[in-house]
């Protein structure tokens, strides 16, 4: 398997993942599309080790490991808070977040 | 540094004065008089023997000046100007004349200030009066001698307006700001203009405005022109504007009068050794400029002389000690530039310099007796003052006599140099203005004399209960001017009565001076000198007969010609027509086109507010991006990263 077959999976993971991030209303879905756009991007950093004999690509890639890891902890925890409040993860219900504008 | 310590020994009093004059009224202590004697007094006195001691080498005879440069004021681009000094003969007469008469003048306010509660500002405002003259007269250039002219203007406003919780005082004051403040623009402008002139073709490290470099380019600047006019009649136009506003001439003398609001000692200070003398000194020091443009002189001679006649008609019945003085500078100033305009500066100068002499002694004697009236101004409530106050009525008779012309006093000789070079210039009509306006003059100010200090007296009760000699410091003052008045003509003494004319020749000015000598007519001017003083002793007698009983038989023939006299008290409405023809229109010009439109509409609606709700628009509009929407954020995320990821693509 040659080097353009792990990219394109790799971009077929992140194009999904923001198509899902963009599309969904359901926060927690959005979430999961997160975590494949991230997972898209660990790929390519990989694949791309293997092909150069170069660390650092996986160093890249432990560190997004990591980083994924402290996002799921704290964006679940808001959703939680979320869900507590409105009964229900869909992130049009929670529009009056924005700030408020007065002309 | 010696000519930098003349000006700065008045500049340190002014200083020091005003600080102790700040603490004092801060803590609310008393001021300590003798110190401020000391420094406001001495400091000038110091001055003064810096003055002498510096100027004896160009009374003997020195010719070359003295130059200082202090350091380098201001550099743009080729533009250099110094902060230099230059002291040569005709500078020399000027600060000892300032120094001389204006410590005199400090030494008298001693004893006319002596309870006030500007005490220390009152001396602070006056050193720094000296100080800014000094710096105009010792200036070697033109921008330089703006900044003393300016100062002038700052302080004649200061001290004018000295008692400032009286409006009609602090208006006064304000008006003679404002009225200098239109003649400076012309001062302004002329250097603009000569600047305009002289900077392009300027040699590496020159200093265009320095007068000897002026006088240099000459050559460059007598043929070129300024809007399609020769530029020295433009030029030398527009610096008599200045020297109309200094110097109080027509149309811009109306500050003068009104000056009176100051204390009495500051009207000496203004009239006679500072301030009005500017405009006169700055076209003696320009001579060669004014010398190349003829147009201009005569323009000089004929505002001069109807200056001279119309300040001594309206002198003719003022009723107000102060007033009559006041002008009889304006008319006396009107001789100075009859003399500029028919190109004899060096009498114009000459005049100055007497008139700086008894005017200061009239001034001071006005004070004198307005000290001893304890602040009555009004001559129709005077009379028999001369058993009161021996000293004062009699240095005032001399200043009188010589204000009047009659030989040998020191005006007489000024006076008629200035006459006569009128005539023998050509300019007959202007003679006989002058010869009129000698008349006014010795007429009103024997008026004064008699009004004043003879005849019964008028004194109220209760003036009549303190009316005493002023004290020592008050009357040496008044002593030493009147001796100086009486024989500083001397100096000037013509050659057709035997003298050498030594002030002409000394001063050496303007290119009209050594030609004119040639065509001397000596019966002719001996006739004249005759028929002037004929003029001033029939005015005399005039006054003699009409004035020597008191008020009531010339009241009467007032009356008689009542349309005249309305006139002339009204001084010829010209204020109340500057008020119709400018005040007016500006104000309501104001009021209807600057303050309602330009600046409520145009500076506050528009550009303050206005500004304000674009903005504030424009961001109504991009906060409609942000509405909440998570996802929507997303991708704009996305649309923003693909445009600039496309780009980069393309580059």
């Amino acid at each position: 398997m040659s080097l353009a077959h792990y990219l394109t999976l790799a971009i077929a993971l992140f194009t999904i993942g923001l198509i899902g991030v963009v599309l969904r209303r359901n926060l927690l879905v959005a979430f999961m599309s997160i975590e494949l756009m991230l997972n898209g991007v660990n790929l390519s950093f990989i694949a791309f080790s293997r092909y150069l004999g170069d660390m650092q690509g996986q160093m890249a890639a432990f560190f997004i490991v990591i980083l994924a890891a402290a996002e799921a902890a704290v964006g679940l925890a808001i959703i939680v808070l979320l869900f507590r409040r409105q009964g229900s993860v869909q992130s049009n219900l929670f529009q009056n977040l924005k700030d408020r504008i007065e002309v | 540094m010696t000519l930098a310590w003349i000006i700065l020994l008045p500049l340190l009093g002014a200083i020091i004065n005003g600080y102790h004059a700040m603490s004092c009224t801060l803590r609310k202590q008393k001021v300590i008089t003798g110190m401020v004697n000391f420094v406001g007094v001495g400091l000038p006195f110091i001055a003064f023997l810096i003055a002498l001691s510096q100027g004896i080498p160009f009374i003997l005879g020195a010719e070359e000046p003295l130059r200082e440069t202090l350091f380098s004021w201001i550099t743009v681009g080729n533009l250099h100007i110094e902060a230099g000094l230059c002291l040569d003969r005709l500078s020399t007469l000027m600060i000892l004349i300032i120094t001389g008469v204006g410590t005199l003048i400090h030494l008298y306010s001693i004893g006319y200030m002596k309870c006030d509660p500007g005490y220390a500002k009152y001396f602070a405002y006056l050193n720094l009066f000296l100080t800014s003259m000094l710096i105009l007269v010792l200036a070697d250039n033109l921008v330089l001698m703006f900044l003393g002219w300016e100062g002038v203007g700052l302080c004649s406003y200061l001290l004018i307006g000295f008692w400032f919780e009286d409006k009609a005082k602090a208006q006064a004051g304000k008006k003679a700001f404002i009225v200098n403040r239109i003649g400076d623009v012309g001062f302004l402008l002329a250097i603009f203009g000569l600047g305009v002139l002289l900077l392009p073709g300027i040699s590496e490290g020159a200093s265009i405005f320095n007068f000897e470099y002026i006088e240099s380019k000459m050559s460059l600047i007598a043929p070129s022109t300024i809007f399609w006019m020769s530029s020295p009649i433009i030029l030398t136009l527009l610096l008599f504007v200045g020297a109309t506003g200094k110097s109080a001439q027509i149309p811009l003398y109306v500050w003068l009068p009104d000056a009176m609001a100051g204390p009495t000692p500051v009207s000496a200070l203004i009239h006679a050794a500072t301030m009005v003398t500017a405009g006169v000194y700055m076209i003696a020091r320009l001579d060669f400029l004014f010398d190349a443009a003829p147009a201009t002189l005569n323009v000089i001679a004929i505002i001069g002389a109807s200056t001279a006649l119309f300040a001594s008609l309206i002198a003719i019945v003022q009723n107000d000690i102060k007033k009559v003085l006041a002008y009889s500078t304006v008319s006396q100033l009107g001789y100075m530039f009859l003399a500029m305009g028919v190109g004899a500066y060096a009498y114009g100068v000459f005049h100055l310099m007497t008139h700086a002499f008894f005017k200061a002694c009239l001034f001071l004697g006005s004070g004198s007796v307005i000290h001893a009236m304890s602040g009555e101004q009004d001559i129709r409530k005077m009379g028999g003052l001369k058993k009161a106050l021996p000293i004062t009525s009699m240095t005032f008779l001399i200043a009188t006599i010589t204000i009047a012309g009659l030989p040998p006093f020191a005006a007489f000789f000024s006076k008629d140099h200035i006459l006569w070079k009128t005539y023998s210039h050509g300019h007959t009509v202007l003679w006989v203005m002058g010869l009129l306006a000698a008349f006014g003059t010795a007429f009103y100010m024997f008026r004064l004399y008699f009004l004043t200090f003879t005849g019964k007296s008028r004194v109220s009760e209760e003036a009549k209960a303190h009316l005493h000699e002023s004290p020592f410091n008050m009357t040496f003052a008044l002593v030493v001017l009147a001796v100086l008045s009486a024989v500083a003509g001397f100096l000037g003494l013509p050659e057709v009565l035997g003298g050498h004319d030594w002030i002409k020749h000394w001063l050496n000015l303007g290119a009209g001076s050594a030609k004119a000598h040639s065509a001397h007519d000596h019966a002719m001017e001996l006739i004249l000198m005759g028929v002037s003083v004929a003029v001033a002793a029939c005015a005399i007698l005039l006054a003699f007969l009409l004035y020597r009983n008191g008020l009531e038989g010339p009241e009467r023939r007032a009356r008689a010609m009542q349309p005249i006299h309305n006139l002339l008290t009204n001084k010829f409405y010209v204020d109340e027509i500057y008020d119709a023809i400018i005040v007016r229109p500006i104000r309501s010009l104001s009021q209807s086109v600057f303050f309602r439109v330009v600046d409520q509409k145009l500076i506050n609606e528009v550009f303050v507010n206005g500004s304000g709700k674009v903005l504030s628009w424009l961001g109504s509009c991009v906060s409609r991006i942000q509405n909440g929407f998570v996802n929507r954020y997303a991708f704009y995320f996305l649309l923003a990263v693909s445009v600039f990821l496309g780009i980069w693509v393309i580059n």
